[in-house]
Order: structure tokens, then C-alpha cells, then sequence
């Protein structure tokens, strides 16, 4: 009888109350140094991001990865020879390059996906997105499942998809609604219209506005998610982005050209050059701040935190018959006295 | 690291590939201490050592405060460990500190179990942390990580060796928790003897197989602060809160007689070689190494414990499940024998006891029948009596009336004689009446 009553436990260490200690005035500690800290070692062990651009073929897709990254990361598709017909069915392509500025080394794979959008009948043509994305969630999960874990799990997971719209100046197509109906729940979208060169500014913002209200009215949820602002200032800042400068409207171009004295990245059109990274004509720049150089670790923890953790949460819901919210665990280990946890379940 | 590493890390295909201008993710670094710097950061300190050794006084001072608790005494019956947590801030950065200390630890007199609530403890987080990462819906991210990240280990100034509950204890740990042994109050120690008491320390925890946390070397820009400082341990500190006026600052200092002893003064003792490493070069690498080293460990043993495996990449894509289901039923099966069991014994004793009580039924049943036999017995012995005494009495009467009318008879028919008689009887009133 005695081997089911549990041992006693000592309580584990929980922050009762947490005493405010403000120590600026006693003398300085050194906890600000664990900033520094941090930073060299993330500095040491390198970052991985992962971006898939989506969108029917010639909308310049490559072009703009390329200029976004400054280097030849993506093999245009004008590249190919006439033997080379459109593939059948949407191929997922993904191709690494590590890339290093100011010390910071980075492994980039952008993900393509020729043939999306191209065939006459492109019912469920997203089905092969979805399913990739989903086999790289699988993938982290089995490792992060190993008993013998690695130091580092690769990390091959989605982080971003830039979704492209075509310029048609009138509203989004069947196919762009079904297709981020069905992936803004698995990954973070990020739609950009792309070829902005070919509409005037009135042209631009109308259907910029169309676009947002069309994706508000379906239920899209698109990078930034509404649901997953922190606090305040996270929330005004997306806001702004959201309600003002999204969809992003960019013109990509890997070409330079003298304007002014300067070499800059230009398209060279018979009546005048358009300057990539100039906001007045295009908002390509817009779009490398965002993604790059604000919200490029906010776009890894969201992938981290919330789409894989639901991904995960699912997967061990169907494959356990468990009821959500018990623990993988739960009936096995001995009981453990419950350790009241900051934030609820 | 070089440039090969870092391809050969990423695997083929991966090539490295020259930018033509400022693309800007240089931030990047910046992007994610950000982030960290909101959410704030965790530092758990495990505080273990006899009492009196200094533990409170130092944790004061080595973070300019003074936190709640009052001294231990000596009279603790077993080691119990002792845990507050305080929000510190310092310009921008909120710090979530724990200090845990371990109240009566080698006041004992056996001392044999000292080590084992410790031990408990430090395996009590790592449970906590598991559980919370096993679970299916979980909130890993703003998770408050309650595992120890440094345990510091204090050593009695006692110049000459370790103890041996030190060696045990520690032996014990070392495979936990980062171990950094410091000697307290070393003050006690002459300059000479404390360099041959290091070295005997140092000798003693190599010869035992313990292993100490070593500063991490292979960042170049702190490898060789970490590298000297590796030769410097354990760390002889001095902690003390007053502060005296030494010179013409106000410093954190203690008074004796013969001279006074400066905490920071890195000549008097190893108080700030202590802050550095601790505090501000290797936070960040303790808490790294509690996860990646001794968090992974506790975890790997524990799913081996419960029987999960990994089978090979390529066989069924869930193993874990799998396993977990043959492993619910199994305990299901063990449940309900062990229910069956319980139930079984229960029926047995409700059994028994009845057969018990019906006994005592019986028992008392017979024993009424005897009170009450008893009972007619003497009653009708009583009654018998009774009866007896009632015939007599008729029968006295009866005697009474024939006396009575005789003595009428006899008093009519010769009154002298009878009354002589009545003389003689009554001067012989012994003469028997008929």
C-alpha cells in the first residue's frame, strides 16, 4: 500500500512575492553587463532565417530577394532556357547562403515555390506550401522530442512568407484570399504587391486601401497579428504599419544607376529612372526596415512561440488522444506539488 | 569562430555570399536583447554552507542590499533550504533574483543525510521546468525559471583541508549545478597559509573527482580574464554591509582592533574577483550551461528512467506517444489490480469484523441468559423464604389463638389452679405454654 503514497517533496523554489529592490542608489552591481553577455553569444552562435516568397511567376520574386539582401541569394527565373517548361505542380525550392555584416553571421535560405499560380487549374495549389511548412514544424518537434538532444536544433522553420500580389489595380484575386486564408494560421504572411512601378500614387493608395479592407473583411490575419502585440508601444507602432503602410508596395531591381552623383539600385524606364531605395517611388525600403533591421527576431519568436507551439500542441492532442491542456506526462511522473506559475495555463 | 566553421556547421549547399551593400541585419543581435531586456531576465543562487559561515552577509553585499531574513540557529533538526526571490533593476535592465540558502546544514550530529534536501531541491526545479516543457499547451517563453544557475559552495576557514561533509556534498552536486567553492569569512586566514589552504582545496577536488565550475575560455575577448581567474579559485571573500570612512571614502570594510579589512580592496580578499565573474562576464554562460549541460542530463535521465527511448530517425514518427500509450495502459493495468487488491482486503476485514461482532453478540446474548437465570434462581429462593417465613408466622398465629383459647377454657373452669398456674407461670414464665 505504502508504494502509492508519494514521497514528499521539498516545495520548489517560488517567487512568493518578489521583493522591489531598487539598487540604483546603493552602488552599481554589474546586472546591466548581462546585456553584453548575451549579445556575444548570440554573436557567436549565428542566426537562421528563413523566408519563402510566394506569388505567381514573373512578379519578380527573386528580383526582390535579391535586392532586399543586397546579394545574388536567388536564381532569377529569366534565367531559364526554353527547354525548361513550368513544372507541373508547385516545387518547393529551398536554398541556404550564409551571410555575415559587422560580425553578425547569418544563414539564409529563401524558400521558392515556382509553379504557384501558374498551372489553368490551381485548385489546393497551396497545399504543397502548407505541407512543407508543416514538415519543417514536424521536424524541430522530433528533435526537440529526442531524449539525447543537440545543443542547437537546426532551425528550418518558416519564420516568414512574403505573399505577392499581382498590380492589378482592382482587388485581390480568388486565389491570393484562399491562399492566405489558409496559411496566415500557419505562418507569418507578409503581402507585398509587387511591380508598384506599373501605378501612379492615387492608383497605389486606392488599392492599397482596397486590399487591406479585403483582407479585414475575409478574416486574414497578416504580419503583424492584432493578437500577438505585447504591450502599448508594440501595439501603436503595428498599428501604424498595419492601418498605414501595409500591403508594402516595392519595386525590386538589382541594376545600378547614376542619379545625382550616386549610384543607387534603379529601374531605367524611357521616362525616368526609378530609385528602389527612394520612398517617393516605391516602398522598398519600407520593407527592408521591417523585416530586417525591426522585426526580424520578432518574426523568429512569433514562428517560435506561437505557430510552432500550435502546431505542437496539436500534434500531441491528435496523436495522444490526450485532452487538450493535460500534460504529456501527466499520469506517469509522480505527483510533483503544483508549482504556481506567473502566468496561468 | 571561423567563416569554415560556421559553413561546415550549416551543411552542403550553404555557401557563403558576399553582400554589395548595407543590408542590416547587423541589428539583429540588438533586435533579440531587446526583446530579452522587456521580458526581463532570471538568476537563481544557491547559497550552501554550515551556519554562521556568512552566506546572508555576502549575498548583501555582493548586490549592495540588504535582504530579509534573520540568522539561523544551530539547533535545526534537519537541513531545510530557504528561498526569496527580489525584483532588482539597474538602468534599463530588470534582474528576477533568487537566493537560496540552506538553513542547518552541519548542525547535526549525524550528518550523513545533509546533502540529500539539496540534491531534492535542485532535481525539484529541473521536475518543474520538464513538466512545464512537456506539457501540450504550454507557455515556454514567459516561463519563470525557478532552476538553479550557480551554486556557490562555502568552505570553513579552517586552513587546513576540506572536510569530508564538504567533499561528499559536493561530489554529489557537481554534476547538478555549477559549483563555485569560495572560503568565507577568510579573514581568519593569514596571507601565507590561505594560498597552501588553496592549494590543498584545488588538490583535494581533483584527487575526489569533483567537478567545479570552470570559466568558459573560448571567447577570446574574456578567455583570458576567465583563464586567470580559473587559477584564482575557490575565492577567498569577505562580505560585510557596514560601511566605514577609510581615507576619505565611505567603504564596505570590517573594524578590528589591529587594522581594518576592505571588502573591494582586491589585496585584502577575492570579493571582486567574486562580483566579476559571477555578476559580470559569465551570468549569461552560468545559465546557458544550467540548460544546455545539467538541465539535458536531469531530462535524459528521466526520460530513460520512464522506459522512452529514441528509436532511429526513419522508424515511427511519434515513438514518445507510442511508448507513452503501452506505458498508460500498462499503469492503467497495475491501477485497476492494485483497486482489485484494495477492494479484496476490504471485503476480507468487513468479514471478519462481523464475525467478531457476532461473537460478542452471542456472548453477551448468553451472558443475559445467565443474570437472568440467576435472577429467577434468587427470586425464587426468595420466595421460598418468604413462603417458609409466612408459614411460620401462620403457624405462631395459629399457636397464639389455640394458647389464647385454652387460657380462656381454663381460666372458666378452674380459675385458682389456673391461676396458680398463672402465678407459677408467672413467676415461671419459663414454663413452656402449650
Amino acid at each position: 500500500m505504502s508504494e502509492l503514497v508519494p514521497e514528499p517533496r521539498p516545495k520548489p523554489a517560488v517567487p512568493m512575492k518578489p521583493v522591489s529592490i531598487n539598487s540604483n542608489l546603493l552602488g552599481y552591481i554589474g546586472i546591466d553587463t548581462i546585456i553584453e553577455q548575451m549579445r556575444k553569444k548570440t554573436m557567436k552562435t549565428g542566426f537562421d532565417f528563413n523566408i519563402m516568397v510566394v506569388g505567381q511567376s514573373g512578379l519578380g520574386k527573386s528580383t526582390l530577394v535579391n535586392t532586399l539582401f543586397k546579394s545574388q541569394v536567388s536564381r532569377k527565373a529569366s534565367s531559364w532556357n526554353r527547354e525548361e517548361k513550368i513544372p507541373k505542380t508547385v516545387e518547393i525550392k529551398a536554398i541556404g547562403h550564409v551571410i555575415e555584416e559587422g560580425g553578425v553571421k547569418m544563414k539564409l535560405t529563401v524558400i521558392d515555390t515556382p509553379g504557384f499560380g501558374d498551372q489553368i487549374n490551381n485548385e489546393n495549389c497551396w497545399e504543397p506550401i502548407e505541407k512543407y511548412i508543416n514538415e519543417q514544424y514536424e521536424k524541430f518537434l522530433k528533435e526537440e522530442v529526442n531524449i539525447a538532444r543537440k545543443k542547437r536544433i537546426p532551425d528550418t522553420r518558416v519564420h516568414c512568407c512574403l505573399y505577392f500580389i499581382s498590380p492589378t489595380g482592382h482587388s485581390l484575386r480568388p486565389l491570393d484570399l484562399e491562399f492566405m486564408k489558409h496559411l496566415s494560421k500557419v505562418v507569418n504572411i507578409i503581402p507585398v504587391i509587387a511591380k508598384a512601378d506599373t501605378m501612379t500614387l492615387e492608383e497605389k493608395s486606392e488599392f492599397k486601401q482596397r486590399v487591406r479592407k479585403e483582407l479585414e473583411v475575409n478574416g486574414i490575419e497578416f504580419y503583424p497579428q492584432k493578437e500577438f502585440d505585447e504591450d502599448l508601444e508594440d501595439k501603436t507602432e503595428n498599428d501604424k504599419i498595419r492601418q498605414e503602410s501595409m500591403p508594402f508596395a516595392v519595386v525590386g531591381s538589382d541594376k545600378e544607376y547614376q542619379v545625382n552623383g550616386k549610384r543607387v539600385l534603379g529601374r531605367k524606364t524611357p521616362w525616368g529612372i526609378i530609385e528602389v531605395e527612394n520612398l517617393n517611388h516605391c516602398e522598398f525600403a519600407l520593407l527592408r526596415d521591417f523585416v530586417i533591421r525591426t522585426h526580424l527576431q520578432d518574426l523568429k519568436e512569433v514562428t517560435h512561440n506561437i505557430h510552432y507551439e500550435t502546431y505542437r500542441a496539436k500534434r500531441l492532442n491528435d496523436n495522444g488522444g490526450l485532452p487538450p491542456g493535460e500534460g504529456l506526462l501527466g499520469t506517469v511522473l509522480p505527483p510533483v506539488p503544483a508549482t504556481p506559475c506567473p502566468t496561468a495555463e | 569562430m571561423a567563416a569554415t566553421d560556421i559553413a561546415r556547421q550549416v551543411g552542403e549547399g550553404c555557401r557563403t555570399v558576399p553582400l554589395a551593400g548595407h543590408v542590416g541585419f547587423d541589428s539583429l543581435p540588438d533586435q533579440l536583447v531587446n526583446k530579452s531586456v522587456s521580458q526581463g531576465f532570471c538568476f537563481n543562487i544557491l547559497c550552501v554552507g554550515e551556519t554562521g559561515l556568512g552566506k546572508s552577509t555576502l549575498m548583501d553585499t555582493l548586490f549592495n542590499t540588504k535582504f530579509e531574513g534573520e540568522p539561523a540557529t544551530h539547533t535545526q533538526p534537519g537541513v531545510q533550504l530557504r528561498s526569496n526571490t527580489y525584483d532588482l533593476q539597474e538602468s534599463n535592465v530588470g534582474l528576477k533574483l533568487t537566493i537560496v540558502s540552506t538553513v542547518g546544514f552541519g548542525d547535526q550530529i549525524n550528518k550523513e543525510d545533509s546533502y540529500k534536501p539539496i540534491v531534492e531541491f535542485i532535481d525539484a526545479q529541473f521536475e518543474a521546468y520538464l513538466q512545464e516543457e512537456l506539457k501540450i499547451r504550454r507557455v515556454l517563453h514567459a516561463y519563470h525559471d525557478s532552476r538553479i544557475h550557480a551554486c556557490l559552495y562555502f568552505i570553513a576557514p579552517t586552513g587546513h583541508s576540506l572536510k569530508s561533509l564538504d567533499l561528499v556534498t559536493m561530489k554529489k552536486l557537481d554534476s547538478k549545478v555549477n559549483i563555485i567553492p569560495i572560503i568565507a569569512k577568510s579573514d581568519a586566514i593569514s596571507k601565507s597559509e590561505l594560498t597552501k589552504f588553496k592549494i590543498k582545496i584545488t588538490s583535494e577536488l581533483v584527487s575526489n573527482g569533483v567537478q567545479i565550475y570552470q570559466f568558459p575560455t573560448d571567447d577570446e575577448s574574456v578567455a583570458e580574464i576567465n583563464g586567470t581567474m580559473n587559477a584564482h579559485l575557490p575565492f577567498a571573500v569577505i562580505g560585510s554591509t557596514e560601511e566605514l570612512k577609510i581615507g576619505n571614502k565611505m567603504m564596505k570594510a570590517r573594524q578590528y582592533p589591529w587594522g581594518t579589512v576592505q571588502v573591494e580592496n582586491e589585496a585584502h580578499c577575492d570579493f571582486v574577483k567574486l562580483r566579476e565573474m559571477l555578476i559580470r562576464v559569465n551570468m549569461e554562460d552560468l545559465r546557458e550551461q544550467t540548460h544546455s549541460r545539467h538541465y539535458e542530463l536531469y531530462r535524459r535521465c528521466k526520460l530513460e528512467e520512464m522506459g522512452f527511448q529514441d528509436t532511429d530517425p526513419d522508424s515511427k514518427p511519434f515513438s514518445l506517444q507510442e511508448t507513452y500509450e503501452a506505458k498508460r495502459n500498462e499503469f492503467l493495468g497495475e491501477l485497476q489490480k492494485k483497486e482489485e487488491e484494495m477492494r479484496q482486503m476490504f471485503v476480507q476485514r468487513v468479514k471478519e469484523k462481523e464475525a467478531e461482532l457476532k461473537e460478542a453478540e452471542k456472548e453477551l446474548h448468553e451472558k443475559f441468559d445467565r443474570l437472568k437465570k440467576l435472577h429467577q434462581d434468587e427470586k425464587k429462593k426468595l420466595e421460598d423464604k418468604k413462603k417458609s417465613l409466612d408459614d411460620e408466622v401462620n403457624a405462631f398465629k395459629q399457636r397464639k389463638t389455640a394458647a389464647e383459647l385454652l387460657q380462656s377454657q381454663s381460666s372458666q373452669a378452674g380459675g385458682s389452679q389456673t391461676l396458680k398456674r398463672d402465678k407459677e407461670k408467672k413467676n415461671n414464665p419459663w414454663l413452656c405454654t402449650e
